[in-house]
């Protein structure tokens, strides 16, 4: 294990709002995306992703434009996924500044683009974003255009087709805890982490820093990204982007220095 | 004014944005003939060893770093592949490198029991092995973003300036006279890594 494990803020936008989301639906407005990583960066903070969550959904190519306004503020490592169905639209996305390319709707339906662009680019900057349900039964199922269409796959086998494909990353997301802040769905992360040798981040459930310990302890996962933790503030969930201070993960122990 | 070579390996726009914010005249160097316009230059660099250095052959651009940098003693730092490139060779393909220090690139190799994955992708502390002005006034014990697979090993131990560990201790960053060279990003690196950039701008 790194001796600082990656803890990943993760921007949800819509076209230009950054908005938060519950199981991925009801986008709540919170402001000014260019703002939120502006202070994410004054804060030091070691990664960013930025998901447009309607880009997929409603057939809408990345906006280069204003992907590069995000990154021009952003002096630290940076994902973006939404929209993405070319390898053109991805060296593009590298090109304006951005690591890593984050891939779901288009790695289900276009096998293809995986392996090219990990051809391309090299694995380590290609991500797949598995996004889950727990359904009846406590059964398992794969989603890809943001959670509304339903692809017959269980997370782990999702998981090993891609990195079969050679994805170099996964962001695992389970819908049904996006926003509620009761902590991330272990089981499942443990399941999939293990079931593959490419790192996996843990996402969606994150309400207190000791989730994310739990998540990276129990959980096996190699990151975590959170959203609702790094942009709301008390019970209420008055919007503040904010990011705990580097003392307080040491003193969780997530930071080993 | 740094020039920031395009030679169609990865982002120059995030380096240029990091330039541009600490106030440093930076231009991506898109043909040879730009080097002899730069007072400094950057070499970044993110794929493959053979396809980068091809790249630079191609374009004519490895005649122009040398010559701006053994011929006129132009400061050139690299970053990631772009350091690579500094050195003899590389495990990782069978082109020459640029060969403006001697070292070689070797694959990371661990044990399987370590658990320990390739690439090295995450932030790491580092250790400054000697006081050159690339790292004047760097905190004590400043952390930097890494992604690669292969790392330097220097001929000459005093070509090492920093050192981070991944399973063993590896070299981090190399100099020698003004040629210097990062594994990590400084461009991706916040605050450690503006502090680089700004004594590349400024000081060396």
């Amino acid at each position: 294990m790194f001796q600082r494990p990656r803890i990943i803020p993760c921007l949800s936008i819509i076209d230009t709002d950054l908005v938060k989301t519950t199981q991925f639906r009801e986008p709540r407005y919170l402001g000014d995306p260019v703002n939120a990583v502006k202070i994410f960066n004054d804060k030091g903070v070691d990664e960013l992703c930025v998901l447009d969550i309607r880009a997929s959904v409603n057939h809408e190519k990345p906006r280069m434009d204003y992907l590069k306004d995000i990154a021009s503020e952003a002096f630290m490592p940076l994902s973006y996924g939404g929209g993405i169905t070319t390898l053109d639209e991805i060296k593009e996305i590298f090109h304006i500044g951005y690591e890593k390319v984050i891939l779901n709707t288009s790695a289900f339906q276009n096998n293809g683009l995986i392996e090219k662009a990990a051809q391309a680019a090299g694995s380590q900057s290609i991500v797949v974003s598995i996004d889950y349900k727990t359904e009846m039964f406590g059964k398992r199922n794969c989603y890809i255009s943001s959670g509304t269409r339903k692809v017959k796959l269980t997370p782990v086998q999702a998981a090993k087709t891609a990195e079969n494909l050679g994805a170099g990353e996964l962001l695992l997301n389970a819908i049904s805890r996006d926003g509620m802040m009761d902590g991330y769905d272990l089981h499942t992360i443990r399941e999939v982490a293990d079931a593959v040798s490419i790192p996996v981040i843990a996402s969606c459930g994150a309400g207190k820093t000791g989730d994310i310990k739990a998540a990276l302890e129990e959980g096996h996962a190699h990151a975590v990204a959170a959203g609702s933790l790094f942009v709301y503030y008390g019970e209420e969930k008055a919007v503040l982007i904010n990011f705990p201070e580097e003392k307080e993960f040491v003193g969780e122990g997530i930071f080993r220095y | 004014m740094i020039a920031v070579i395009n030679y169609g390996m990865g982002n120059t726009g995030s380096i240029i944005n990091m330039l541009h914010r600490i106030g440093a005249e930076a231009e991506v160097a898109e043909r040879p003939e730009d080097l002899a316009l730069a007072d400094k230059i950057i070499l970044p660099g993110v794929g493959t060893f053979d396809t980068g250095m091809g790249n630079l052959e191609e374009i004519g651009f490895a005649g122009a770093i040398r010559d701006a940098v053994l011929g006129k003693g132009k400061p050139i730092l690299g970053i990631c592949l772009g350091m690579q490139l500094l050195g003899n060779r590389s495990e990782e393909g069978k082109k020459e490198g640029l060969g403006l220090i001697d070292f070689d690139n070797v694959r990371f190799s661990f044990a399987a029991e370590t658990g320990l994955k390739i690439p090295h992708m995450g932030w790491d502390i580092v250790d400054i092995r000697k006081q050159v002005p690339l790292v004047e006034g760097v905190s004590e014990r400043p952390r930097y973003y890494f992604v690669h697979s292969y790392h330097a090993v220097c001929r000459d131990p005093a070509d090492v300036l920093m050192s981070c560990s991944y399973g063993y201790e590896f070299t981090a960053a190399v100099n020698r006279g003004k040629v210097y060279g990062t594994q990590f990003h400084p461009e991706k690196s916040h605050r450690f890594g503006m502090k680089i950039m700004e004594n590349f701008a400024r000081c060396v």
